[in-house]
């Protein structure tokens, strides 16, 4: 086991990509989450799985309980918005009535279901029920209008003919279904950010099973975290199924260095601000919700 | 780690070969594993619809483990047969408190006087919940119309909030309550450290609301939209707009359920991240079948 400041405990870390053709169609990168979902859904290790799904606007994603191959699917691709997975956690395991649940999400919504399991008010079932997480690294997100004036006022785009949308090289990308590429620089998209995700100190989904997220791998390439001991399991499985193709992180660029350098930038960051908002106001401070 | 490794070694079957050796020379007497520090829980009723209970014998076999090992059950008007309130350990109090009924007010302050720690089992004894809406008028007490959680009759000591509140929780905090009185110094260190958001919320207040999670997280910049809050609702009165939670305010029943389970109500750092190893105790601690009988 390895303890790392930012990027927390983890058995092992490698670089993969899927071998699934029809998941990387539309993954964002390596098609980590949605392969391993769809693994543990064939396998018998969950009866179901909470995953981003499209929701009545385009690119508004909106959580749904997955119990087919062809509903995981729906989730695969980022979509930069809000969605409240952890709304069905505990409706997963009663009118759906799963009994081993996975879980994919970012950072924060894998720190909501340790929380619930470990102190679970109100959530009858969900600790003994949550079978499998996969988290995906997370600098922030944002609100749905957010996202709008940052695809149609900034990059000038219409939303509905976005192919898909990426952040990477410090910037924000958007791709349309005509082959346009607009581009805009990162910077001007930061105030448009959640507040919320400002006090948040997790960048690689510190207590998932296993997490992931393109940051330290090539292009089309996965970085992968493999944590818990029943991450460990189900990733060997997989992998020994030929699920994925794997290749070392050391071995790989730009590796998991830059991957550090960002997650520091992003923790340090944010426990500034944790940090200021004991000052915020004239012998007030606002609300500190790790103290 | 080695804190919680020392408290799997007490928890878990090191011990094991000794008791089986026990079992068979002494098998016809009625105990057949001298416990001698076991802690003693009593389940104080109050105005509740005795859900609570019910949840605690939710834990099933769980339950029986831990009154084979670790608590004895001294007071329980529905489960034990014993009329006045005892000295306990660890009291867990259910409903809330009719000031109009003397008897009641009596028992509450009789149960903080004797009592180590007071739970608040639920929301009821917690936020008041659904007996804040009474407003009296019924047979045959007519008179009875005035509810208070009992963190405004008698000082509580932690807050288990729900409606009804989780088997696993009230599991925990039991498992926690014995190794805070009776574990060795790390364990205790765990306990404390594990308790204590519980205890905060205790400290914190005696209303509960949806209003709660405007006041202090949204309001004060926290929300990130997962939807924890919609998922622990019992009434299913929060739903999530734009990845904001948006109450149905007059169906809210004062639970504060959404506001307790919310990650950015409390979330510490030195307990959750251990959730593998904790969860782990919990489990080998309340296993089937590792009791002697």
């Amino acid at each position: 086991m390895i303890e790392d400041p930012y990027f927390g405990k983890y058995i092992s870390c490698v670089s993969a990509r899927s071998t699934d053709r029809e998941i990387l169609k539309k993954a964002q990168d390596g098609g980590i989450a949605t392969t391993l979902m769809v693994f543990a859904l064939e396998e018998g290790m969950i009866d179901g799985t909470i995953v981003a799904g499209e929701g009545d606007r385009p690119w508004e994603p909106e959580p749904i309980v997955a119990m087919t191959r062809e509903d995981i699917l729906k989730g695969r691709g980022t979509k930069y918005s809000i969605s409240p997975q952890i709304s069905w956690l505990k409706e997963a395991t009663r009118s759906f009535g799963l009994d081993k649940v996975g879980v994919t999400g970012v950072c924060c919504q894998i720190q909501a279901v340790r929380k619930a399991q470990l102190y679970p008010i109100n959530m009858r079932d969900v600790p003994g029920k949550v079978a499998f997480t996969v988290g995906l690294f997370c600098m922030e997100n944002f609100p749905y209008k957010s996202l709008q004036s940052i695809v149609e006022d900034h990059a000038a785009q219409s939303l509905g003919s976005v192919k898909r949308m990426d952040i990477t090289k410090g910037k924000f990308w958007v791709y349309t279904e005509r082959g346009d590429v607009a581009t805009l620089p990162l910077k001007a998209t930061h105030k448009y950010e959640q507040p919320g995700c400002h006090v948040c100190l997790d960048y690689v989904s510190n207590l998932a099973d296993i997490s992931t997220g393109s940051v330290g791998s090539p292009d089309g390439w996965s970085t992968v975290f493999i944590r818990t001991k029943k991450g460990n399991e189900i990733w060997s499985k997989a992998v020994a199924a030929g699920m994925f193709e794997t290749k070392p992180i050391e071995e790989v660029k730009p590796g998991l260095d830059l991957l550090r350098k960002i997650a520091k930038e992003k923790i340090d960051k944010n426990q500034k601000t944790i940090e200021e908002r004991k000052t915020f106001g004239v012998n007030k401070a606002l609300r500190n919700p790790y103290a | 780690m080695g804190l919680l490794n020392s408290t799997n070694k007490t928890m878990g079957r090191k011990a094991k070969p000794a008791h089986v050796v026990m079992e068979k020379k002494m098998e016809a007497t009625k105990e057949i594993k001298p416990v001698t520090n076991k802690i003693k829980i009593g389940h104080v009723h109050m105005s509740g619809c005795t859900g609570c209970l019910v949840s605690l014998a939710d834990n099933s076999m769980g339950l029986i483990k831990i009154l084979d090992d670790y608590a004895d059950l001294v007071y329980c008007l529905t489960l034990a047969d014993v009329r006045n309130i005892p000295e306990m350990d660890v009291a867990l109090v259910e409903g809330s408190v009719c000031i109009q009924d003397k008897g009641s007010v009596e028992d509450i302050k009789e149960t903080r006087k004797k009592s180590k720690i007071v739970v608040a089992l639920g929301s009821c004894a917690s936020y008041g919940n659904i007996t804040r809406f009474s407003r009296g008028g019924q047979h045959n007490q007519p008179q009875h119309e005035s509810f208070l959680p009992i963190g405004d009759i008698i000082d509580v000591d932690v807050y288990i909030p729900g409606c009804p509140p989780s088997p696993e929780l009230i599991r925990n905090v039991a498992v926690m309550a014995y190794l805070l009185l009776e574990g060795d110094e790390d364990q205790k260190v765990l306990a404390g450290k594990y308790l204590k958001p519980l205890m905060d919320l205790a400290k914190r207040g005696t209303t509960g609301c949806f209003c709660d999670l405007m006041n202090d997280v949204i309001n004060q910049g926290l929300c990130m939209g997962c939807g924890t809050c919609a998922a622990s609702c019992p009434v299913r009165a929060i739903t999530l707009e734009f990845g904001k939670p948006q109450g149905e305010r007059d169906l809210c029943v004062k639970c504060g359920s959404c506001y307790g389970a919310c990650p950015r109500s409390f979330f510490n750092l030195d307990v959750i991240p251990e959730f593998e190893s904790i969860s782990e105790i919990i489990a080998g601690a309340l296993k089937e079948g590792e009791s002697d009988d």
